[in-house]
């Protein structure tokens, strides 16, 4: 195994670390805990007055416009880590091409602002 | 990457490991429980009162007998609810928080070129869990994955309020997620690497005139690390961003519907988040255990553990004190600062760096030396920073003026 | 034939246990959570075994000695994209939870297809490595290589990447306005 994964390895372990402790506290706290269920508990709680209507609700499309704009900018801060890690190498040409990139991405943000669905009305 | 790692493993290397990771866990965990009683007791006195003071000296028990309290409750999930997904989210939650803290460096001596490994039984180690060379990025992928706790907890409660503060929180989340990424490309710029033992080294030679600290706030210019704590605090849904579990709007957000064992599990959660962003701030912008330079390393690796542990009780304080004194944003508010502002000012001032660092390195060529060159790109930076506030200012009093014709007013009233 | 079955055959015949190990476990992970994925019938739990799907990929790069592309796989597609997936699902379907007509009518032709791009990629990666199993995790690789990479040869891509997200994003908000 070499030492690039064995690195992997402890982070691995480390997590199962967290896991064990979540699994034991809450495997031990299952012995301890009293357990007498009503049909009152297992009502949703809405501030202690029966719950009104479906739980579920339907979600609003600006939601879905946040999760795409941040997509577009999720990327571009993968591109722009190891160029950033590497502009000393690339000089201008380097610093070209990434204005470019965060120029067209820019844009969108500017069309979005524009189109005004960054507005939370 | 970590020396002991290098060559092939005895059996002393995996004892060390194993001891890193226990020492490492059971620090996380203890500076978390620290972090609850600490904000209690922090904001009584900030707001005039005493706050917990019965369980040992100074209430420092106190979330201890909080843990033990809610250890011993009935744990109840809601007919309406998704059972397994409702029993998963807290492991969720909490795994991430843990797994971020593998990458900070806890102590280590940095000075004089050091690198801040350790000797240990014979052994050179970072006292570090793990140093994987994309650091950065493993602490953005831990911080994405965490949204996921929160977002299932939510969803699986089958409850109104859970859902909305979920959702909620997963847009609150991803929006700062952008920013918060691209303020730290910044950092990865002036460091030319990813992992947070380079970060650190890089931070502490000596800086500007022999003083003042060579760490990242300064060298990066204070912008990207303002956006960071504000990014960072927003990412924590933390007040002044904690509109996740504004109680008067949402019950209690998306952990309305736990109880007992769990909602403790997302409680520490929320606190371990807490004390790995504040350390992350630490590390990547305050030289993390590097001290001074001028001060020197009298305490040898313990210099680096007094350093980190002090820079990272300035900032939990800092997170206690915003809490206690910055009044909730509005979620219209939020998204417009974390949109409209953060992210075009982490990216316009990247590529300021990002001009300045070619520009010193001689690559620009327009001016004739280096110097001129540098200068040329700041006055570029200047003029289009006001050009870009001018154009943003009118687009924003005509788009004001047409939203208010359109609601009904008169033309000439409106100025 | 048993060679195939074996990774990380290094200069000498020594094989890297516990890398297969994790190999095969990481595999039967992603498979079953692949299969689970399109089987059950709560569109919720749909996207938590996707999520492990993707996870279990990360793994894989990792394993591979690509750190760079296993954290933007977490990055990029379990940060983002699953995100958006959700949130796509939250908007377009009032109740999300068990869905008895989840269940896509045409998945006979949907097995067809991915068995047919199953047994093309197969081959191609046959084709290109045939018997040489060995992992490239002993030299892993550099973020700075993969910046020099794609600064340099792919280029032109990269640029375009930048168009054709504008153009999602674009498409999405005309799709959003009510005007």
């Amino acid at each position: 195994m070499s030492e690039f994964l064995r690195q992997y390895l402890l982070v691995a372990v480390f997590g199962g670390l967290a896991f064990g402790l979540v699994a034991a506290l809450i495997g031990a706290a299952s012995l301890f805990r009293p357990s007498r269920p009503s049909t009152g508990k297992v009502e949703n709680y809405e501030s202690g007055v029966d719950p009104v209507g479906s739980s579920w609700s339907q979600s609003q499309i600006r939601y879905y416009i946040f999760a795409l704009l941040f997509v577009m900018f999720d990327v571009e801060a993968v591109f722009i880590f190891p160029w950033a890690a590497r502009l000393e190498a690339f000089g201008f040409f380097g610093l070209v091409e990434m204005m470019i990139f965060i120029f067209i991405l820019a844009l969108g943000l500017a069309y979005a602002w524009r189109k005004g669905v960054l507005r939370w009305a | 990457m970590d020396p002991y790692l290098l060559d092939g493993v005895d059996f002393g290397d995996v004892v060390l490991s194993v001891a890193k990771a226990i020492l490492a866990f059971v620090i996380c965990l203890v500076a978390t429980m620290f972090m609850v009683w600490f904000e209690r007791k922090v904001v009584s006195r900030l707001q005039n009162r005493i706050g917990p003071n019965t369980s040992g000296p100074f209430g420092i028990l106190q979330t201890l007998m909080d843990g033990i309290k809610l250890f011993f409750k009935e744990d109840n999930i809601p007919k309406e609810a998704d059972p397994f997904v409702f029993r998963l989210a807290p492991y969720l939650s909490l795994i991430p928080a843990f797994l971020t803290f593998t990458l900070i460096p806890l102590g280590g001596d940095f000075n004089n070129g050091n690198d801040g490994a350790v000797t240990v039984f014979g052994r050179e180690t970072f006292l570090q869990v793990a140093d994987p060379p994309v650091g950065i990025l493993f602490f953005l992928a831990m911080s994405s994955l965490g949204i996921y706790g929160i977002m299932l907890a939510g969803w699986a409660s089958g409850s109104k309020y859970p859902l909305l503060g979920s959702v909620r929180a997963s847009a609150q989340a991803i929006s700062y997620e952008a920013a918060l990424g691209l303020s730290l490309a910044a950092v990865v710029l002036v460091t030319g690497g990813l992992s947070m033992n380079s970060i650190v080294m890089q931070q502490a030679g000596e800086g500007f005139g022999g003083i003042i600290p060579n760490f990242n706030i300064i060298v990066t210019g204070f912008i990207p690390f303002a956006v960071f704590l504000i990014a960072g605090t927003a990412e924590l849904n933390r007040p002044p961003f904690d509109l996740v579990e504004a109680e008067q709007e949402l019950v209690g957000g998306f952990h309305t519907e736990y109880s007992g064992i769990r909602f403790a599990l997302f409680f520490l959660a929320e606190f371990m988040n807490t004390v790995t962003m504040a350390a992350i701030i630490v590390t990547l912008f305050f030289g993390g255990p590097a001290g001074p330079a001028f001060l020197g390393s009298t305490l040898g690796w313990l210099t680096g553990m007094f350093w980190f542990l002090l820079k990272l009780l300035v900032f939990l304080f800092a997170f206690v004190w915003f809490r206690a004194s910055l009044p909730r944003f509005r979620y219209d508010q939020l998204m417009s600062l974390g949109w409209k502002l953060l992210i075009p000012l982490s990216l316009g001032w990247l590529l300021v760096l990002a001009g300045i660092r070619v520009a010193r390195n001689g690559d620009l060529g327009i001016a004739d030396s280096a110097f001129g060159d540098t200068l040329i790109v700041i006055g570029v930076a200047f003029a289009i920073l006001l050009i870009g506030m001018y154009v943003l200012r009118s687009a924003m009093t005509n788009a004001r003026r047409d939203r208010l014709i359109a609601a009904g007013f008169n033309p000439r009233e409106v100025n | 034939m048993a060679n195939l079955l074996l990774l990380g055959q290094q200069t000498g015949n020594s094989w890297d246990l516990p890398a297969n190990i994790a190999f095969y476990v990481i595999a039967v992970i992603a498979i079953g959570s692949a299969l689970r994925m399109v089987t059950t019938n709560n569109v919720v739990h749909s996207a938590l075994y996707l999520l492990l799907v993707l996870s279990s990929v990360a793994a894989v790069y990792i394993l591979l000695g690509a750190e760079f592309v296993a954290a933007t796989q977490v990055l990029v597609y379990i940060g983002a994209i699953l995100v958006l997936l959700i949130f796509g699902v939250m908007l377009t379907r009032a109740r999300i939870g068990i869905d008895d007509d989840l269940n896509y009518e045409q998945r006979w032709i949907g097995l067809g297809v991915s068995s047919l791009l199953f047994v093309v990629i197969a081959y191609s990666l046959w084709d290109f490595y045939g018997s040489d199993t060995r992992l490239v995790g002993y030299e892993p690789q550099r973020t700075r290589e993969v910046a020099d990479s794609i600064f340099s040869t792919y280029i032109v891509p990269f640029e375009a990447i930048s168009v054709l997200l504008l153009a999602a994003l674009i498409g999405a908000v005309v799709v959003a306005r009510r005007d």
